[in-house]
């Protein structure tokens, strides 16, 4: 299919089975049938069911969504799979640590940009902060585009995460 | 969950402590295996010593672990039942991917049982050591390497329950050799439903009556039936043959379905696609509505998608939700089993008249009966040398009478025996066609005479692909196995040969098949009957030499070399563009034709 329509992204959620190679059974999945990656997470959230939460983040055409989202659910451990963009409105949050290394002026200047952003300080010596911000994607990008004139040393990001809005679950 | 002591937790009688060996012959026996596919090495010798004590389950020595998983193919093909492959680990593992990747793409129901190294040599580079699962992981519907012992009786039952259910497809279980020595309670729980895994079997009661209705109003409808047709059992097939009869809709079948619906029914089209006929494709690229049942819409059947059956209304029955909307989308999407779609239909169909309320065809059957005026298949025969297409017109003739089972390897062979071998029932055709192996008929003909040693099994074969798996001659002798061979011998790969007359002006790169071997005295140094024939008035004489000889024999049918299968849609052609047999140009195309498949 050549011509496909707009390219949009999404966030897919899945509940699997916690059991050795189920992230390289979806990795491959999206390495093999050439989709996009933009970010993955995954970790345990319930240990008694043993079973863990994937949420990836990626772009693709309507068909291309519809083909992941099959795709996935057709893997023998994934319980649920559910694209929450479609899906009504949901919550999505990433976490960043950003590392910053300054003196003087440039040193309050981060800090009080920190706080603006409530981005609370995990780690501190005499000229540098380990800053950490929740959010969503664009305000991670934002703070860390004001950090790079400020002494920027690096930066470790999670992928995001999300939630469907309301009481129901997946 | 499995308990560690020896006792039943709910039960009076304490569990039986088995190794893992025993656990898995006790497993494969309790599901009803009785054939096996494998070949020993290192890491399976524990399973190996079991399957010598028993006699339950017939082991099958093959001569390359690729055989064994072709095999195990065309047994499942065949029978309906899934195929079980033993090998090693390492190189034995390994040599089975091309089998595993051709039944995933074929969705036929195999269990690949691999050894392993023991557990704590696991990840140091160990003899014979390979990442099975990992090398497998994309080319399985699932796999499993098994941790602990005690639960392999459940990964077993599990696996065939993957294997088999929904859309059918390999299953690889990885045994490290330590878990077939050590010891443990041997509990099972019955797997009549998985906890994750739920394919959808019963279609929508909504979606089957849109299809319904779509049906009801087609004035150029087609049937494009597939491979799950055959998959869903020969009731599938029973089904399907009644709505065509009773709808009067003309019929058309993928590479995998022939079968699935009477070949020599006036209302079968033939075979659609790249190599399909002249009025199954125009049919499929004018019709109105169009249902395709378990077929995939795959690349050499759609042909140019952008142009593929442009204006009719879709209706695409599959069990694996994957499938549908992948490649064309479609109108009216229904998940399920074919039996059920068809079962469903049937009965509204039925019980609502719906034979007086549907659309008169007869325009339609005029336009179809114009297509087939064009005699698509035809060729031109000759006095002094034996043509293909001939060839295996007289061997369908031949053999028609004795309901065989025929299987292939993959070129000009293969797509001939497609159009030339009417299939009237299903479970007879056994063909490589998503992955188009090379190697593939010879066992899995094997595999289909191990399954049934009272029926006629004939390998149709190129004398290039038949060399790829030659050794598993020997064991069709080993088991007094009357398979046929039956090599249509031009002397070329003929499929490349003719891609590379018609795209690449005739420059004949590597696929002339140099230094063969003398396929008569091939045959006998393994112990098999060898013919060979060249004369077509000697045709007919060597096809029933080769049918009445009780033992295997392998026939050398000295063909014209240069003969091309049509018709022809090239790639990225549409349906309505075929080539026939007199538009035979060859030439040069340019860069972006070059680039497609």
């Amino acid at each position: 299919m050549k011509d496909q329509g707009p390219i949009a992204k999404h966030t897919i959620s899945a509940i699997v089975d916690n059991e050795a190679g189920v992230l390289a059974r979806v990795i491959g999945l999206f390495s093999g049938r050439g989709y996009n990656i933009e970010s993955l997470t995954v970790a345990s959230v319930d240990e008694t069911k043993a079973r863990s939460r994937i949420t990836v983040v990626t772009k693709g055409t309507r068909m291309v969504i519809e083909q992941i989202k099959a795709q996935l659910d057709r893997l023998v451990p994934v319980h649920k799979v559910a694209d929450l963009t479609i899906e009504g409105s949901f919550v999505s949050r990433e976490l960043a640590l950003v590392k910053v290394c300054g003196e003087g002026e440039m040193r309050v200047e981060a800090l009080r940009i920190a706080d603006v952003f409530r981005a609370s300080v995990v780690d501190s010596t005499r000229t540098s902060f380990v800053f950490e911000l929740t959010g969503a994607s664009d305000k991670l990008n934002a703070f860390i585009d004001l950090m790079r004139d400020l002494g920027l040393v690096e930066v470790a990001r999670t992928g995001g995460v999300a939630l469907s809005r309301g009481k129901t679950g997946l | 969950m499995m308990t560690n002591s020896a006792a039943s937790t709910t039960g009076t009688e304490p569990l039986e402590m088995l190794s893992g060996a025993q656990m898995l012959l006790r497993a494969l026996t309790d599901l009803g295996v009785d054939k096996i596919f494998g070949y020993p090495g290192g890491a399976v010798l524990p399973i190996y010593d079991e399957i010598f004590k028993q006699e339950k389950i017939e082991h099958i020595l093959v001569r390359h672990e690729q055989g064994a998983a072709h095999a195990a193919e065309g047994y499942a093909r065949s029978t309906g039942k899934p195929g079980v492959v033993l090998v090693t680990s390492g190189p034995g593992a390994t040599n089975t991917v091309t089998g595993l990747t051709d039944a995933m793409l074929d969705s036929i129901p195999i269990i690949c049982i691999t050894g392993q190294v023991a557990r704590h040599l696991i990840g140091t580079d160990g003899f014979q050591e390979a990442d099975t699962v990992g090398i497998t992981r994309p080319c399985t519907k699932h796999n499993y390497l098994v941790k602990d012992t005690a639960k392999l009786p459940d990964i077993i039952h599990e696996a065939f329950y993957v294997a088999t259910n929904g859309r059918p497809g390999p299953v690889v279980i990885d045994i490290p050799k330590d878990i077939q020595v050590e010891k443990a309670p041997y509990k099972v729980s019955k797997h009549t439903e998985h906890r994750t895994y739920k394919p959808t079997v019963v279609c929508d009661e909504n979606a089957v009556r849109k299809a319904v209705d779509a049906l009801l109003t087609a004035k150029r409808p087609i049937i494009y039936a597939g491979g799950g047709v055959i998959n869903s059992g020969p009731h599938a097939s029973k089904l399907l043959t009644e709505f065509t009869k009773l709808t009067g809709f003309p019929i058309t079948s993928t590479l995998m379905g022939l079968g699935c619906y009477p070949a020599s029914d006036k209302q079968f089209l033939g075979m659609l696609g790249m190599h399909g006929t002249w009025e199954a494709n125009h049919a499929m690229h004018d019709c109105d509505v169009m249902l395709a049942i378990g077929s995939r819409f795959d690349d050499r059947v759609t042909g140019d998608t952008e142009r593929f059956s442009p204006g009719s209304t879709k209706i695409h029955v599959d069990i694996d939700l994957s499938s549908i909307n992948k490649n064309i989308f479609v109108d009216i999407p229904v998940v399920g089993d074919a039996a059920n779609f068809l079962e469903r239909v049937l009965k509204i169909w039925k019980a609502e008249q719906c034979s007086e309320k549907q659309s008169d065809l007869s325009l339609w059957w005029e336009q179809i009966t114009n297509w087939r005026a064009i005699k698509c298949l035809e060729y031109i025969d000759c006095d002094d040398a034996i043509m293909p297409q001939k060839a295996l017109e007289r061997l369908h003739a031949l053999t028609v009478d004795r309901d065989p089972i025929i299987s292939t390897e993959v070129g000009q062979h293969q797509m001939w025996a497609a159009q030339f071998l009417g299939f009237d029932r299903p479970n007879r055709w056994l063909t490589s066609g998503g992955l188009g192996t090379m190697g593939y008929g010879l066992p899995a003909a094997i595999g289909a005479q191990i399954a049934d040693r009272s029926r006629l099994c004939i390998d149709v074969a190129g004398e290039a692909s038949i060399q790829m798996n030659i050794q598993e001659l020997s064991t069709a002798i080993q088991y007094n196995l009357p398979v046929k061979i039956f090599i249509l011998n031009n002397e070329y790969m003929g499929m490349v040969r003719q891609w590379q007359h018609l795209n690449y002006e005739g420059r004949y790169s590597q696929s002339y098949t140099a230094a063969l071997p003398d396929f008569v005295a091939l045959g006998e140094a393994y112990g098999w009957k060898g013919l060979r024939v060249s004369d077509p008035a000697k045709l007919d004489e060597t096809i029933q030499q080769m049918i009445d000889y009780d033992g295997p024999v392998i026939v050398d049918c000295r063909v014209v070399k240069l003969a091309n299968c049509f018709p022809m849609v090239q790639s990225g052609a549409a349906h309505n563009e075929m080539l026939l047999a007199g538009d035979d140009i060859g030439g040069q195309k340019d860069d972006e034709a070059l680039a497609l498949v």
